[in-house]
């Protein structure tokens, strides 16, 4: 079971602040603590603004973290890395962004996009090789081969998101982090590449961590489920014990923000308010509280008894 | 539900666009109708023509578009009796002075593109107000700050002289609603109001136009691909496909009883949260048809596991299965063969319906 495994990537009390002025500083992420195991998907939630994407840059070292420890395949990768760390962490980590179209460039035939990550880290490969390694990927993500040669503006949507799933894959990650990867489209579309990720994720054994606001979507990827607000990891836990216990206000207030698909219970339904003010509950001042070995919820004693009675 | 009053009535309205590759044919035959205080949902992907049609309700143009045919007759009250005008014919002049913003609103997808940045949001909500109901700077004033409160904007003197730089997404959405309704308006056409905000502030926005619909008693248009949002304000449902609509009839009608092969599909994609936690989403195969190619039989013939030889042949017409719920697809020909809706998603028609007899709320 997943207790008894490593997990691939642990964070430990995660800051990530960004100084504005010498007054003023954005606590994007505010002490966060979460593990993600070989082969899984996390999914982070939060509404725009509460420090998803943050984390998800943060621990693939777009930023310099603040504070915290990242610790991905054995190795801490918070402080500066070596080059034997950076090199590991660039072929083991990678990154789909939101919008497919921003994230590809426009003059780059796709095969030269895909095989980005190869040249950089093989450039002496034989370009035979490098090609029928594209080719490969390209199949697996259900593109043809015979489209290699084409430009990101002749695809659509969906299938523009598939490369940029087989840009991440070519160098068979341990990790990919998906951000925002299916927001920017179509309904009938964003199912299709759901299920393209689980796929994939058979096969390849690769985990996600899938960052995304659609909670009914993360429901349908994720095993385990981060929800983060205002920069806190407010409640963590197993996709069922989310959905079926959710402990924290907001936690409840974002699944009954979710509409129903049953028009009878939807119309007279009104969702939960949340205002952590209103609420009196201060996210600093909290602290971890375990429910079970898996589900943790941000709270002080207080709060903690109340919430679970 | 007495007797209802048509206030819309759109018929086979054809519009194309020149475009550099040729002639895309957006909208192709759309009927439609909206009655007085109801709410009618458009459903369907992106490049479905659902935007399209309602621009042309609204009177916006683009020069490289062709209004191929059709009617759009819309019956307001003039103030000197009621009156109906086509709004593909009257003329651009009538349509900016007596009707935009006065009798027919509209709310954008993005509110900080459909916001003016260099105006204050209180000359924004004014400058309506004094041209269409000839008040003064000082009573539109009044009244504008009586329409923030009403839209849930707290210190709405102050948020006045407000950029809408200054206010959040939710804020700003809320602001442009409030702009719609300054002027009373008959019919408020909302194109995918909630798509940019986040879950919970979409809850809030809908309950919003939800309670000003029933207030004011006003009909909305209401386009979304979110099939949830749909099930919460939506009185009436067009899915649309490829330009066409291809089933109408009440939310529940669409809900709990879908006939066309593409709104089994629509439904079955959806994630829910009811229900099982199945190990794979259903997904329609393939991608909406290209508008630039002449389309021949059922547009979503390619896409479609039940599609009969005939959907390649010839366009299926409206069926009707009751007063008002119709589909657009051979298999309700009563020479078809017996094609059921899938398994899966008769599943979950079922959970829903046992959901709805356990517990009207929550």
């Amino acid at each position: 079971m997943a207790e008894t495994k490593e997990p691939l990537l642990m964070v430990r009390g995660l800051k990530q602040y960004f100084r504005v002025s010498k007054t003023f500083t954005v606590k994007a992420v505010d002490d966060i603590s979460f593990d993600i195991f070989p082969g899984e998907t996390y999914g982070l939630v939060g509404e725009s603004g509460s420090g998803k994407s943050t984390t998800g840059q943060a621990i693939i070292r777009l930023y310099e973290p603040t504070a915290g420890r990242i610790v991905f395949n054995g190795e801490d990768i918070s402080g500066n890395l070596s080059k034997q760390q950076s090199a590991m962490l660039r072929t083991n980590m990678q990154m789909v962004f939101q919008d497919p179209m921003a994230s590809l460039n426009p003059y780059k035939k796709i095969i030269d996009t895909i095989a980005m990550g190869l040249d950089a880290r093989f450039p002496h490969m034989e370009t035979k090789e490098r090609n029928e390694r594209v080719y490969t990927i390209m199949e697996k993500v259900g593109l043809s081969k015979s489209q290699a040669n084409r430009y990101p503006t002749q695809f659509s949507g969906g299938q523009r998101q598939r490369v940029g799933l087989a840009r991440a894959l070519i160098m068979n990650p341990k990790l990919i982090i998906a951000d925002e990867a299916i927001s920017a489209l179509d309904v009938s579309i964003q199912a299709q590449v759901v299920n393209l990720m689980k796929d994939v994720q058979q096969e390849t054994g690769t985990a996600y961590l899938f960052i995304a606001h659609d909670l009914s979507m993360v429901r349908y990827i994720s095993d385990h489920i981060g929800v983060m607000h205002l920069g806190h990891l407010v409640e963590t836990g197993c996709t069922e014990e989310i959905f079926e216990n959710p402990v924290h206000p907001y936690t409840k207030s974002l699944l009954s923000a979710i509409p129903r698909m049953n028009p009878h219970v939807e119309r007279g339904r009104r969702p939960m308010e949340y205002d952590p003010k209103a609420f009196h509950i201060r996210y600093t001042e909290g602290t971890a509280h375990s429910l079970t070995e898996t589900h943790r919820v941000l709270a002080t004693d207080t709060e903690f008894a109340e919430w679970t009675q | 539900m007495s007797e209802r009053k048509q206030i819309l009535k759109i018929r086979d309205l054809s519009v194309s666009f020149h475009t550099a590759n040729g002639l895309v044919r957006a909208v192709r035959g759309l009927n439609m109708d909206v009655y007085k205080g109801e709410t009618v949902a458009i459903v369907g992907e992106s490049g479905s023509g659902k935007s399209v049609t309602v621009k042309e309700v609204m009177g916006i143009h683009t020069p490289n578009e062709v209004i191929e045919g059709g009617s759009i007759a819309f019956t307001y009250d003039s103030g000197s009796g009621e009156k109906t005008v086509d709004l593909l014919t009257i003329s651009p002049h009538f349509m900016q002075n007596q009707l935009k913003g006065k009798h027919i609103a509209m709310v954008f997808q993005d509110p900080m593109t459909s916001l003016d940045p260099t105006m204050t949001i209180g000359k924004q909500l004014m400058e309506g107000m004094m041209l269409h109901l000839h008040l003064s700077r000082k009573e539109a004033a009044g009244r504008a700050v009586e329409l923030l409160q009403m839209v849930g904007i707290s210190d709405p003197e102050k948020r006045l002289k407000n950029y809408p730089h200054q206010l959040s997404g939710g804020m700003r959405q809320r602001v442009v609603i409030a702009i719609a309704l300054s002027c009373d308006p008959d019919l408020l056409i909302c194109d995918e109001p909630t798509t940019a905000l986040d879950v919970t502030i979409q809850a809030r926005i809908l309950q919003l136009i939800m309670d000003l619909q029933k207030k004011f008693n006003i009909s909305v248009i209401f386009i979304t691909h979110n099939l949830g949002v749909v099930a919460k304000v939506a009185d009436y449902v067009n899915v649309m496909y490829a330009g066409k609509i291809i089933e109408t009839g009440r939310t529940e009608d669409v809900f709990f009883d879908p006939r066309h092969p593409y709104t089994w599909g629509l439904l079955s994609s959806m994630p829910d949260l009811s229900g099982n936690k199945e190990d794979r989403l259903y997904t329609i195969q393939g991608n909406p048809p290209n508008l630039l190619n002449e389309i021949k039989g059922d547009a979503f013939a390619p896409r479609n596991p039940y599609a009969l030889e005939i959907d390649f042949e010839e366009e299926p017409p409206m069926f009707k299965i009751n007063s008002h719920h119709q589909a657009a697809t051979w298999l309700l020909d009563p020479r078809s063969p017996k094609v059921e809706m899938p398994d899966q998603l008769r599943r979950r028609i079922e959970i829903m319906k046992r959901e709805d007899a356990s517990n009207g709320g929550n």
